[in-house]
């Protein structure tokens, strides 16, 4: 397969390149950018006059919901809705049933990837044993069957030992261990952010320090074991400054926030929202404006979907009572373009917090765009507008705090490995 | 708030959700509808029939024997059809969720909701499902709201005070909990209300406490100098004693009613309590029992108020 994606504005935020070139790929990789190769014909030209030509989106957490919880969602939906958001690259959390644990489980769900279009699919492993935070998982073997890094996901751990031992375990192997920093006892049935929407409603409080002492917690361990950790989902301002002075002391730690906590705040709960309901909460428009000012500083290193589709049964409750989380991925790209421009952010610097930076973390060879480098591109229309809806959504997750609002920037092809996987029909569909 | 969901398009009041958000013209007519029932329950026939023909479901999810007892009076004295529903023992425990419960009733023709549910916002749910001809009154969701309390309590409060303009109130105990006081509170912040104190515990107030409009004390003596009004709280036994508060006795020291802490209040200062009381835990029943008690005068207004509340939604 051929493909000349000609016309284009090529923006690669990790060479700089911001230039209308035109891109030859050939057997999965890109064979030239500007001028044809010798004997080039293409097989497919892709006419992108007006349109920006990136990088895949790499996203560090999108939820395929496979296996176990297919009644939700699956790998086909799932992934079909990446590739329509314009990720080439995933990775998907533990928290599946039965939980990614086990060598088996780990080929088997990338095998069914494999043979499917869509993104090129990283799991996470299971750090303890079904989640449990009581037994370490074969890290090695899993590490072996494909795994890329280990954690919790949601899953408390409560026993700080367990913490400490997996930690040293994982570094004996160098492998990386994802937390998301949440003490169970101070989140114990908190729903929302304890701030003044909290109080006005009665909704049950999760507090700031629930992120701040676990951080804490992980961060003194990193001391000690000098594990490589990354730390999931940031939502607090004091967060935020915790994880930036532990950096300036040279630790070997890396971050992420959910494109939601760039946008929304505890205000958007406040008519009962369930699809406001997230993990961590939605806090407070102060940790928001110290998210984003954190994010243009680099101590935020990448944006991610945290993609979780939940069915209408399970969202269509009271607040408390109704699941967390949020569909995404198709989001990912328009909420970022969103905040590039609210903030003056230049567009190559955005991308670079869904491409490069979270490629880096992922420690895999994508969020690039040169000659030699693998095919995994995504082309979009910076200026088409859209309504989201559940009909304009590919993911069988219909919970978006965006429901009948508009986006800007749409993704009209996604590239992955050489071939063409996503081509939009309808345009503004 | 996108659209007021209490409100239809031209103003008119549709559901009573919470009193968080509605203006204060929607509050007096509601408390002036009121003082004109006032007078039904006194008299020899105790009816009137304005809501004839209409069918008001009760639908409790959480047990309450004394808010569906005068609910079920309101309804009855506005000569509805009344069905009470204790939604615990039957439907829920097999699985049917609370939308497919709601669905099932609107089917038999209800014109009315009054519901109770241990989760705040399930009214607000209830009221986005439910066909447009039928009215959700909040009865109490989880620690969000039950603005007809609230109601009574503003109606209390006018009769015997006359007014809000010049009022300091206290609300005292378990504000964290309490459905009841944050209707207490916007109500009287929305009625003009110019000072609203809480006195609790730390443990016992909601962290951002102070962005809903009120001073916040910790002492009795202090936050019950000069008041009109005393609002109480109840303290719910589960409560009394774990990792918010060691022991009812110590509650009972602190922050209980006697007849002593009363002191720092103005002499003509009224004591409320929505009941049922602690006695001997936030109130002494020398104070429940005393003259500037107004507790059993809460439960006659509370009728009137609830027939207001429905009166009004079903268009009178």
């Amino acid at each position: 397969m051929k493909i000349h994606i000609k016309n284009g504005r090529v923006i690669d935020p990790a060479s700089g390149l911001d230039a209308v070139q035109d891109v030859y790929i050939a057997a999965g990789h890109i064979q030239a950018l500007g001028r044809a190769p010798a004997d080039f014909h293409a097989n497919q030209v892709i006419d992108a006059a007006g349109l920006i030509v990136c990088p895949g989106l790499v996203d560090l957490s999108l939820r395929l919901r496979e296996p176990g919880l297919e009644y939700i969602a699956g790998l086909e939906s799932e992934m079909r809705a990446a590739a329509v958001g314009g990720v080439t690259s995933l990775a998907c959390p533990p928290d599946t049933d039965p939980p990614l644990d086990e060598p088996g489980l780990v080929e088997m769900l990338k095998f069914r990837a494999r043979n499917m279009p869509g993104p090129r699919v990283y799991p996470v492993g299971a750090l303890t044993r079904e989640l449990k935070g009581e037994r370490l998982t074969e890290m090695a073997e899993l590490h072996e069957a494909g795994c890329v890094a280990f954690s919790q996901a949601d899953a408390p751990l409560l026993d700080t030992q367990v913490l400490l031992r997996a930690l040293e375990y994982a570094t004996t192997f160098d492998l990386p261990v994802w937390l998301r920093p949440q003490d169970p006892h101070l989140a114990r049935n908190g729903v929302a952010h304890d701030g003044v929407v909290a109080a006005r409603l009665g909704l049950h409080p999760i507090p700031v320090p629930a992120e701040t002492v676990a951080l804490a917690t992980i961060l003194l361990l990193v001391r000690e074991t000098g594990a490589r950790v990354h730390l999931c989902r940031l939502s607090s301002r004091a967060g935020v400054e915790m994880v930036r002075q532990a950096k300036k002391d040279g630790l070997r730690i890396t971050c992420d926030v959910n494109i939601h906590h760039v946008h929304l705040s505890e205000m958007d709960t406040a008519d009962f929202d369930s699809n406001c309901h997230l993990v961590p909460p939605l806090r407070s428009q102060r940790d928001r404006e110290a998210i984003r000012q954190a994010l243009g500083e680099g101590v935020i290193d990448a944006i991610c979907s945290d993609h979780a589709p939940v069915d209408d049964d399970a969202k269509e409750l009271p607040f408390q009572e109704a699941e967390p989380g949020a569909t995404g991925v198709e989001l990912l790209l328009p909420l970022t373009l969103k905040w590039a421009t609210e903030t003056g952010l230049s567009l190559s610097d955005a991308l670079g917090f869904i491409t490069r930076r979270p490629a880096a973390i992922l420690g895999v060879d994508a969020g690039h765009i040169g000659v030699g480098a693998p095919a995994d591109l995504c082309v979009f229309d910076p200026e088409a507008a859209w309504l989201v809806s559940p009909s304009n959504l590919a993911s069988l997750g219909k919970n978006s705090p965006y429901l009948g609002l508009e986006m800007i920037g749409q993704v009209r092809y996604t590239i992955i490995d050489g071939h063409l996987d996503f081509k939009r029909g309808h345009i503004n569909a | 708030m996108k659209n007021n969901p209490q409100l239809t398009e031209d103003g008119r009041l549709k559901h009573l959700l919470s009193l968080d958000g509605l203006p204060a013209r929607i509050l007096t007519q509601i408390l002036d509808t009121a003082a004109s029932f006032v007078a039904v329950g006194e008299r020899e026939v105790k009816s009137v029939p304005l809501l004839r023909g209409k069918a008001v479901f009760n639908i409790f999810f959480e047990n309450s024997t004394r808010t569906r007892t005068t609910f079920e009076i309101a309804a009855k004295r506005l000569s509805a059809d009344v069905v009470n529903l204790n939604i615990n023992a039957s439907s829920q425990s097999k699985g049917e969720t609370l939308l497919d419960t709601v669905a099932n009733l609107s089917a038999m023709h209800a014109d009315m909701f009054v519901v109770r549910h241990a989760a705040a916002g399930a009214a607000h749910l209830i009221a986005r499902h439910v066909a447009p001809h039928i009215s959700v009154v909040n009865a109490g969701d989880g620690r969000c709201a039950h603005p007809t309390q609230g109601l009574l309590d503003m109606f209390t409060i006018r009769h015997f005070k006359g007014g809000f303009h010049n009022l300091r109130v206290a609300i005292v105990g378990d504000v964290l909990h309490s459905r009841v006081a944050r209707s207490q509170i916007h109500a009287l912040t929305t009625l003009g209300c110019p000072e609203v104190r809480v006195i609790a515990p730390k443990t016992l107030l909601p962290r951002d406490v102070g962005n809903l409009g009120v001073h916040v004390h910790h002492r009795m003596e202090q936050g019950l100098k000069d008041v009109d009004v005393v609002m109480m709280l109840r303290l719910q036994n589960e409560r009394m004693q774990g990792a918010r508060l060691p022991s009812a006795g110590e509650f009972y020291k602190h922050w209980g009613l006697t007849t002593e802490k009363l002191r720092h209040a103005r002499p003509d200062a009224i004591v409320m309590h929505p009941g049922p009381m602690n006695r001997g835990v936030e109130i002494d029943s020398e104070v429940a029992d005393g003259p500037q008690s107004v507790i059993l005068s809460q439960v006659t207004f509370g009728i009137a108020v609830r027939m207001a509340v429905m009166s009004i939604l079903a268009g009178n």
